[in-house]
């Protein structure tokens, strides 16, 4: 698919997709509350898949030999430190228009990721099976949640890892996430999220149960508007968390 | 050049960080970005030999205890341990020269905080010596001695510098650590913002007759503040200001003259005194990169900022700039992030922009409020070392701030 794409666009094609690159990896641009928030998600992601899989970070390629699925992967922020830890990373996003963006930003780092335009749905029909799928800030964006994390279950192997974050609901995470992101600091377009679809830890321990999958931990990704840095709490999950999930071997 | 004519030697071996500058901080963050796994090239203009001169030339740092975490870190302590000398107690005070000096006008006492002393006096040929030796040992480093950068290109995809002999050395990230007049932060476009004091340090070691009690003493007089900072034995560390024209006239003088002229200044507390290594003179002068990164550049040391040497903040402020360079690439590193992105650049530039800004600018209002003879600025520092005498607490906060063990903490000094 992705060698479709490279052959049949033309030299303005390419020019306009590492303009968007640029953007996308721009860390005061238009992603800078995306970039402000990955080194926490990015802390919480490879110390989860280091402790499942017994990998020691830090060490050359810790993650050699997984396979990862990265779902709504946008320009390759979460793919490209996987691919650079040593995993045979995946990222697949709905939305056409980022993959050749990501596959050219991937190209100017010298990082093989195999970039797909397609949904987890299909992709789980399709039979694909990973050690590890991230699921990142899609689940409060999807119609039927239920659905979404049954395809997400049997996208892993047996005993495969399920790093999902989301939104929580509550009138703080309307006044910080919709209010504040999105009307006050302008970081997100207005209509990004919406408010009703947001889910509780609880109510995504339950949809995970049903889907199949054991939660296993769950910590909140808190921003200090002092410090103005983001850092992980046991604690407080108000607004953005992050889960774990095993599907049982 | 070696080879007029002909094309550039292209290495195909990539470093992972070129650094520029061999001196104290260059070999400092090469060790460190070495237990991150990343490798090093090294390049100085000065052979290895020379900047390791193993004499003792009078040369030494008052080194913060955050500064000897960071050495520590670096398996480098140990051999240095002995041939420092732990300050416990320093003394400030206020004079005028040939009077006695207001002795307590001020007393810090690392007995008062529980990590151990505020900080070591270490002579320059010791730590240089067991940088460059540990530099040598490490195979994740080459040492490029004898050899300058004539240009450098910095791109999204890497670096690449050319040196002198043709050769060009690609790597990932350049390192500045090139001293006040950094060619590096020059060849990238990175212009400076400074001023002088119209003062220029006159540095020297001293041999003295009675110990000196592991104490260090600042005494403010009027042209300008005096150190007496201990060295291993008997033996002090000497650091005294005068106007640029006074302090070239008085470098000038025979040893004789000059020991003349440095007496009256402390008195005879610590018996007779004679000269012990050599004499230095440093023009001071205030000089701050305007920005301390650049793409896939950082500044470390005296070339993001060169400053009143007046605390001995100098190499302390440039082993924290290592330190939390290091720390910043280290954690990028184990995320599997691009460490010499902009991304993480910014945060090296964004935590250590804010502490240099404010010890260049509290160093240089302390500076100017002592060497002064105005009555009411008198009266004002008087009142001042009299309520942080009497508050404790407070006391303790200069101490540890003393002791480089305020703020943020890179992992490598806590």
């Amino acid at each position: 698919m992705g060698n479709d794409m490279t052959t049949t666009v033309d030299a303005s094609e390419i020019a306009k997709f590492e303009a968007m690159a640029a953007e996308w990896w721009d860390p005061t641009g238009k992603f800078k509350p995306l970039h402000m928030m990955n080194p926490v998600r990015l802390d919480y992601i490879t110390t989860q898949i280091a402790g499942e899989f017994d990998r020691q970070l830090g060490t050359d390629q810790p993650f050699k030999g997984l396979r990862i699925l990265d779902i709504g992967c946008g320009g390759g922020l979460l793919c490209e430190p996987m691919a650079r830890l040593g995993a045979e990373i995946v990222g697949v996003d709905a939305a056409a228009r980022n993959i050749p963006v990501a596959e050219t930003h991937a190209a100017q780092s010298g990082l093989q990721i195999d970039y797909r335009h397609t949904t987890a749905e299909a992709m789980a029909a399709d039979g694909e099976q990973f050690d590890v799928v991230l699921n990142m800030e899609v689940v409060e964006h999807v119609a039927d949640p239920l659905a979404y994390l049954n395809a997400c279950r049997q996208l892993l192997k047996p005993g495969g890892l399920h790093l999902c974050s989301t939104i929580n609901r509550n009138p703080k995470s309307f006044a910080m996430a919709i209010v504040g992101a999105e009307y006050v600091m302008r970081w997100l377009p207005k209509g990004t999220h919406e408010w009703s679809k947001f889910i509780t830890p609880d109510e995504l321990y339950d949809l995970m149960r049903k889907a199949g999958l054991d939660p296993v931990d769950r910590k909140g990704y808190v921003f200090n508007p002092i410090t103005w840095k983001w850092s992980i709490s046991d604690r407080d999950l108000s607004v953005n968390y992050v889960t774990a999930a095993l599907k049982p071997a | 050049m070696d080879n007029p004519g002909k094309a550039p030697i292209l290495r195909l071996m990539e470093h992972d960080l070129i650094i520029v500058g061999g001196g104290l901080n260059g070999p400092a963050l090469a060790l460190a970005a070495a237990r991150s796994g990343l490798t090093s090239c090294v390049i100085d203009a000065l052979p290895i030999a020379a900047r390791e001169a193993a004499d003792f030339d009078g040369r030494s740092y008052a080194l913060a205890q955050a500064s000897k975490r960071l050495l520590a870190g670096l398996d480098l302590w140990e051999q240095l341990a002995d041939t420092a000398q732990p300050m416990h107690q320093i003394k400030v005070s206020d004079g005028r020269v040939g009077e006695a000096s207001a002795f307590l006008g001020l007393q810090f006492d690392s007995a008062e905080i529980e990590e151990g002393p505020m900080g070591y006096m270490l002579e320059d040929r010791y730590l240089r010596r067991a940088l460059l030796r540990a530099m040598a040992d490490s195979d994740r480093i080459e040492d490029r001695a004898e050899t300058r950068v004539i240009a450098q290109d910095t791109g999204p995809k890497g670096v690449s510098i050319t040196l002198d002999t043709g050769e060009v050395i690609r790597g990932r990230l350049l390192i500045g650590a090139d001293g006040r007049q950094s060619g590096t932060a020059t060849r990238a476009g990175i212009r400076r913002t400074g001023w002088s004091y119209g003062q220029t340090a006159l540095v020297c070691a001293i041999a003295h007759e009675k110990p000196h009690d592991g104490i260090a003493h600042q005494l403010f007089l009027p042209p300008g503040p005096l150190a007496i900072l201990p060295l291993t034995g008997n033996r002090s560390s000497i650091v005294w200001s005068e106007t640029d024209s006074r302090a070239q006239a008085i470098h000038a003088l025979p040893d004789h003259d000059y020991l003349d002229i440095l007496r009256p200044r402390f008195g005879d507390f610590l018996g007779r005194i004679d000269l012990a290594g050599q004499r230095y003179t440093y023009p001071l002068n205030l000089t701050l990169a305007n920005s301390f990164t650049a793409e896939r550049l950082a500044l470390v040391g005296d070339a993001a900022h060169g400053m009143h040497p007046i605390a001995g903040q100098g190499l302390n402020a440039g082993l924290r700039d290592v330190a939390a360079l290091a720390h910043v690439i280290d954690h990028a590193v184990k995320r599997g992030e691009d460490f010499a992105s902009p991304l993480v650049l910014d945060r090296y530039a964004g935590w250590r922009r804010w502490d240099t800004a404010s010890l260049a600018a509290s160093t240089d209002l302390f500076n100017r409020l002592f060497s002064n003879d105005n009555p009411l600025l008198r009266g004002i520092r008087d009142i001042g070392m009299g309520l942080i005498n009497a508050a404790p607490a407070l006391r303790r906060g200069f101490i540890r701030e003393a002791a480089g063990l305020t703020g943020d903490l890179p992992d490598l000094m806590r």
